[in-house]
């Protein structure tokens, strides 16, 4: 019986609510986007900063810095930003991930001289990328609206939300890390920033400034990128051009 | 009596008959894995001999128009409104747009020289097949590559190419679909302004 005495159980109570959140779950495809006047806004700012900043600033440091100064500072930065995948490695129970990223660690902070070369990866200890996003979608969260962040860029709700536990709570480096290696560190997550908007130059140009609708096209491409980065199958939304 | 007729051999071999005999999908799924390997064999060629830019985007517009289903394709990236289009319309969109595809798409397969083309796992999915295929560049980095074959027009071809995840004929749906926007629904005026995109 739900009605004992005229009250309605807790238990009844809480069934309602998670039917409701059931109900109003993220739909498939790319068109969770309510907040799209304000994310188109934003993508505005953030094409404005790529193209008077970071873009030519990409272009000056390519242009003066060595390729070897280059892949060591990006080297530096992406060394010490392992531990905090080890720790979502282990979140996620991908114990085997965890062990990877750790050997890749030990071996290139000490042989690698403090992670400036990469030898990991001649022995064949590739990274294993993830993020506190990837843990909360193993947890079972659905991704939510689309939203663009400012400077950050292409996100939706529940990565955004795993980008900055990542940023704040997740990373053990910071943690550990004194003057002057955490002034090192910034200077080098800079130059890995830079030297990959010249990597993927020619990708980013074209669905920033040579698509028809850049919004729509970023967000297109960031959501199949995501859910194919993280095996969300379930999310997966194909067109069939046969039925239309 | 004859033993070879005999009712219940005739239902044991008819179950056997059944249990081995090909489904009729499967014909379908070799055939989607043999255009894809050809479809694979046309573009290693291309990639590893065609050396200036006016040939690669030649020589790409011609595998499309060999392998891929290009008026269900650009019939699709219209939108809801391919139904009001007039057949002749259509046809010289396709046209165009098969230019266009060729040029925007072939300068991705700069840079690939040396590398190598793997097919790996083929999935069914329902209405079309998935063949999955990596491009392994140095050894080193891996791209995916999925083709989405269907014989729903009458013979294999591919309708959709997923690179990392993308889908092609999504991305394009958004393009063009913004670029009609642009021309309030005039096919014919994006059919002459897309000869110079890509």
């Amino acid at each position: 019986m739900f009605f004992i005495n005229g009250q309605i159980p807790i238990s009844s109570l809480l069934g309602m609510a998670m039917l409701v959140t059931a109900c109003s779950q993220t739909p498939k495809g790319f068109d969770n986007d309510p907040f799209e006047s304000v994310n188109r806004k934003t993508h505005e700012f953030n094409k404005l900063i790529d193209k008077n900043f970071i873009a030519p600033a990409s272009a000056g440091y390519r242009s003066l810095v060595p390729d070897l100064v280059e892949n060591s500072l990006t080297n530096f930065a992406g060394n010490l930003s392992l531990p905090g995948k080890v720790v979502n490695n282990v979140l996620q129970l991908d114990l085997k991930s965890a062990g990877k990223n750790t050997a890749r660690f030990v071996v290139n902070s000490s042989v690698g001289l403090l992670g400036i070369f990469d030898l990991a990866t001649s022995f064949g200890f590739y990274e294993n990328n993830t993020d506190f996003g990837q843990t909360l979608h193993r947890w079972g969260l659905t991704e939510g609206a689309y939203i663009e962040l400012p400077l950050f860029g292409a996100s939706n709700f529940r990565d955004g939300v795993g980008q900055f536990v990542d940023m704040t709570l997740l990373d053990p480096s910071s943690y550990v890390l004194n003057e002057p290696i955490t002034t090192y560190r910034s200077v080098a997550s800079v130059s890995a920033l830079l030297q990959a908007r010249q990597i993927y130059g020619d990708q980013i140009d074209a669905v920033l400034y040579e698509s028809a609708d850049s919004y729509a096209q970023n967000r297109l491409i960031y959501l199949q990128r995501r859910r194919f980065q993280l095996k969300d199958e379930s999310n997966e939304v194909y067109i069939d051009p046969y039925s239309e | 009596m004859n033993n070879h007729f005999h009712p219940r051999r005739f239902i044991v071999f008819g179950i056997m008959a059944a249990l081995f005999a090909e489904p009729a999908f499967a014909i379908s799924k070799g055939k989607a894995i043999e255009l894809v390997e050809r479809l694979v064999g046309e573009i290693s060629l291309m990639i590893n001999s065609v050396e200036t830019e006016m040939e690669l985007t030649s020589t790409f517009e011609r595998i499309v128009a060999k392998y891929a289903d290009m008026n269900v394709i650009s019939r699709s990236t219209l939108g809801p409104r391919a139904r009001g289009a007039t057949e002749s319309e259509l046809k010289t969109f396709k046209k165009a747009f098969q230019g266009y595809f060729a040029r925007k798409y072939s300068k991705q397969f700069q840079g690939f020289a040396g590398s190598q083309i793997i097919l790996k796992d083929t999935k069914d999915r329902g209405k079309f097949f998935e063949v999955g295929a990596s491009i392994v560049v140095d050894g080193s980095s891996n791209i995916d590559v999925n083709f989405r074959v269907s014989d729903r027009s009458g013979e294999p071809r591919f309708f959709d190419i997923i690179l990392e995840g993308i889908s092609l004929l999504s991305s394009e749906r958004v393009e063009i679909g913004a670029l009609l926007d642009k021309r309030q629904g005039d096919i014919g005026l994006l059919s002459k302004d897309i000869e110079e995109l890509g």
